[in-house]
């Protein structure tokens, strides 16, 4: 691999860890952070990127996508991702993880979540020391919940014992059936078969129950209602090795916006009452959730141009996802540096990568954005591999105008015209 | 009660519509371009089709009963889900109209090679079908449908949303047996979680003015059931009390055992419509069901078969003028009626 020439980024507002905006610039050598502040200056060699006053911000990083959609990831400002082991064929094997791991370099990193069960039937333990070598960074469950108890307190036993933290979906099976919406007035006028609310707490409760007796670490990657995030907080008080993520649309609509049978619209889990939206804000805001990812999941009209309940759940949501996220910080409800923990530094702790924010040592995975220019979301025109979003056509404010990956500039993919 | 009233009109015996039902002329009585739902209708739009239907029954008493209405319109039954006494009444209703109808069952078509739904329907409308009716298990389905053809397409159920004629036909045979819908109390009770009937009869009798009251077992009850308008009870024989008419829904027997309901006997025990339950009701409550019936169980035969109470086979009856009426006004359009293209 060759070496990149330094890089300094001038004339932007760096936002540090403390979340404090700090006019300066910053300069990576070798792909890593070698100074940054008000007094660190251009170094003869150095490449220089004007930042022209806009804000440089760690590079986002992303947790559970299902897909490697680079364009995508780029144009959102995610600079590593942590993919889903629901691939074809699934992440079940170590040859599997290790080809996945070095897929998106140079310029965008994957760590590799192994499937915790063999085919993610959850039926017999997968290879997970051996994927954890191969450079699996965590451990998942797959789309879907893991039913049998013993089994996942067995797969659990293993994470704790390799420090992996094990990333669940968190839904019980028996309650969800084939349900594909909330229950709740939209799901019964709809005629959408639909489970009640309370299956993610049902499968959080247990969840966290074998956390603790395991001593795993443990991470529910979205955890979208009162009743569930009233458990995420409790685990959390009482210290457990508990953390949980949440997607932009789980706080950005309720399932009034099923209305139309638009497929768009089915997620996994099912969009939530407004009670639970307005719940999800009050947990970001009070900490109880840690991160907020895209669950990108592209899904073309073969999957999508279906009758709702026959469509596949999912929606491609790295594009949007700072975007939407900033819309939490201009309603007030958090700040900007909170905002970056969620997007950034708190994925990257749980990965253990050394990245995710601005600091000397860290990775120069950097991102300049502009948070309050407006553009407007078009399924048509999206550099993802497929444009199933759920907010299409919606105006929305927030861009990545450069992105630099272990400090080389990236090629953010210009929209269409 | 007569309704047999050979050569009577129909607006002379029930002297329809109440002034709060006189609907605008042309098209404008009915201004949407198919039938999705009940969702969406105004009390006068679902009068108006009452109304509309009530020739057609007139007609169909007739030993002649064939009008060209629609002759040289082609109509697509499109059936994704299996029905026999739905697609007959359709088939009857556009062939009594002198449409060409054609029938497509799902395990004749391509949807079983593959083929998607959005495709199925570009192709039937690619053939240039003046109308299409679905069904389809799918709730939804008929809208998707519907936002990809040219021609207006008419829901013959889908999933567990709508069924819209059903309803309409319930209406019809009610107003022809009780004359007014206001304060009316009726009783729907079954597996309503499951069922498009309750949904679509529910939104068209409140709309009306009717006081609904639905009654299920827990576990065969949608949640938030009340938001629609309707009082919930499990208990049958507090349902049941007072009611004006008792509407039963068929037990899906096959999906329901072990699962939703322990066993058929038990089922009937608690929520099967006996002649000793019917007793609570009004003395003069009808009894309706959307068939085919499981006799001894949600509906007992001596109560099905009761010719001065059960409106059953009137049902099936107004079924087909309801169709009439629908396929006429939704072609009117298309066929260049005056006031209506």
């Amino acid at each position: 691999m060759s070496v990149a020439a330094p890089l300094a980024i001038t004339g932007g507002r760096l936002l540090l860890p403390d979340g404090s905006l700090v006019t300066g610039t910053l300069r990576c050598e070798r792909g890593h952070i070698a100074a940054l502040g008000a007094d660190v200056t251009p170094q003869p060699g150095d490449v220089v990127h004007d930042a022209g006053g806009q804000i440089v911000a760690p590079g986002l990083v992303d947790m559970g996508v299902f897909a490697v959609d680079k364009p995508a990831f780029h144009y959102g400002g995610i600079t590593r991702v942590a993919l889903m082991p629901d691939q074809t064929p699934p992440l079940d094997v170590p040859s599997r993880v290790r080809y996945v791991a070095l897929s998106g370099k140079p310029d965008f990193w994957v760590h590799p979540l192994a499937a915790a069960t063999q085919g993610l039937a959850g039926e017999a333990l997968a290879e997970l020391g051996l994927m954890r070598e191969a450079g699996a960074r965590g451990i998942a469950t797959g789309r879907r919940w893991i039913a049998d108890s013993g089994m996942m307190m067995r797969i659990m036993q293993y994470a704790a014992m390799l420090d992996l933290v094990v990333f669940t979906h968190a839904e019980d099976a028996g309650l969800v059936g084939k349900a594909v919406a909330t229950a709740g007035e939209m799901a019964t006028r709809l005629g959408l078969p639909s489970a009640p609310s309370e299956a993610e707490a049902l499968a959080i409760a247990r969840d966290i129950t074998l956390a603790e007796a395991t001593g795993a670490r443990l991470h529910l990657r979205k955890v979208t209602t009162a009743r569930g995030l009233d458990l995420v907080r409790a685990a959390k008080d009482k210290g457990l090795k508990v953390t949980a993520g949440v997607s932009p649309a789980y706080f950005m609509l309720s399932d009034n916006a099923l209305a139309d049978y638009r497929s768009f619209m089915h997620l996994s889990p099912p969009l939530r009452s407004e009670d639970d939206r307005k719940a999800v804000i009050a947990a970001v805001k009070d900490g109880t959730i840690d991160t907020v990812v895209s669950g990108h999941d592209p899904r073309g009209s073969e999957d999508k141009r279906l009758p709702f309940a026959d469509s596949a759940a999912g929606m491609a949501g790295a594009e949007t996802l700072l975007a939407l996220t900033l819309n939490l910080v201009r309603d007030e409800a958090i700040g900007l540096g909170r905002a970056f923990e969620l997007l950034a530094a708190n994925p990257a702790r749980l990965l253990g990568a050394d990245a995710g924010r601005l600091a000397v040592g860290a990775e120069a995975d950097i991102a300049v954005i502009d948070p309050d220019r407006p553009w407007i979301v078009d399924s048509d025109q999206m550099a993802a591999s497929a444009g199933n979003t759920p907010f299409d056509k919606q105006p929305v404010q927030g861009r990545v105008l450069a992105l630099f990956k272990g400090g080389t500039r990236v090629g953010v993919k210009k929209k269409p015209a | 009660m007569d309704l047999s009233r050979p050569g009577g009109s129909p607006k002379a015996l029930f002297p329809m519509p109440s002034p709060a039902f006189s609907y605008p002329e042309g098209s404008a009585a009915f201004p949407h371009r198919g039938l999705v739902g009940i969702a969406g209708l105004e009390p006068h739009e679902i009068m108006f089709l009452l109304d509309e239907a009530e020739q057609w029954v007139d007609l169909n008493r007739h030993a002649q009963k064939h009008r060209d209405l629609l002759s040289g319109l082609t109509i697509i039954n499109a059936f994704f889900e299996n029905s026999t006494r739905t697609l007959l009444s359709f088939e009857i209703a556009g062939k009594r109209l002198g449409a060409d109808v054609v029938n497509m069952h799902a395990a004749q078509s391509s949807v079983k090679k593959g083929e998607t739904l959005i495709d199925t329907a570009t192709t039937l409308n690619a053939m240039r079908a003046d109308a299409i009716v679905i069904r389809h298990a799918s709730s939804g389905a008929v809208q998707l449908i519907g936002d990809k053809v040219d021609c207006p397409v008419l829901n013959a159920g889908d999933g567990q949303h709508e069924h819209p004629t059903q309803a309409l036909l319930d209406a019809l045979t009610i107003r022809n047996a009780k004359r007014a819908f206001s304060g009316l109390r009726v009783a729907i009770c079954g597996d309503i979680l499951h069922s498009r009937v309750a949904r679509s009869n529910i939104l068209c009798l409140s709309s009306l003015g009717a006081e609904i009251r639905v009654c299920a077992p827990p576990a065969l009850m949608p949640a938030a059931i009340e938001a629609m308008n309707v009082e919930p009870f499990h208990d049958f024989d507090a349902a049941i009390a007072g009611a004006d008419v008792v509407m039963m829904l068929r037990l899906q027997l096959e999906r329901m055992q072990g699962q939703y309901i322990a066993s058929p006997r038990e089922y009937r025990h608690f929520y099967g419509l006996t002649l000793e339950r019917l007793a609570r009701a009004q003395p003069d409550a009808l009894v309706m069901h959307p068939g085919p019936m499981n006799r001894g169980i949600e509906i007992d035969s001596n109560v099905a078969d009761m010719v001065e109470r059960s409106l059953i086979t009137r049902q099936v009856e107004m079924g087909v003028a309801i169709r009439m009426a629908c396929l006429d006004v939704l072609t009117r359009r298309g066929r260049g009626v005056e006031g209506w293209a």
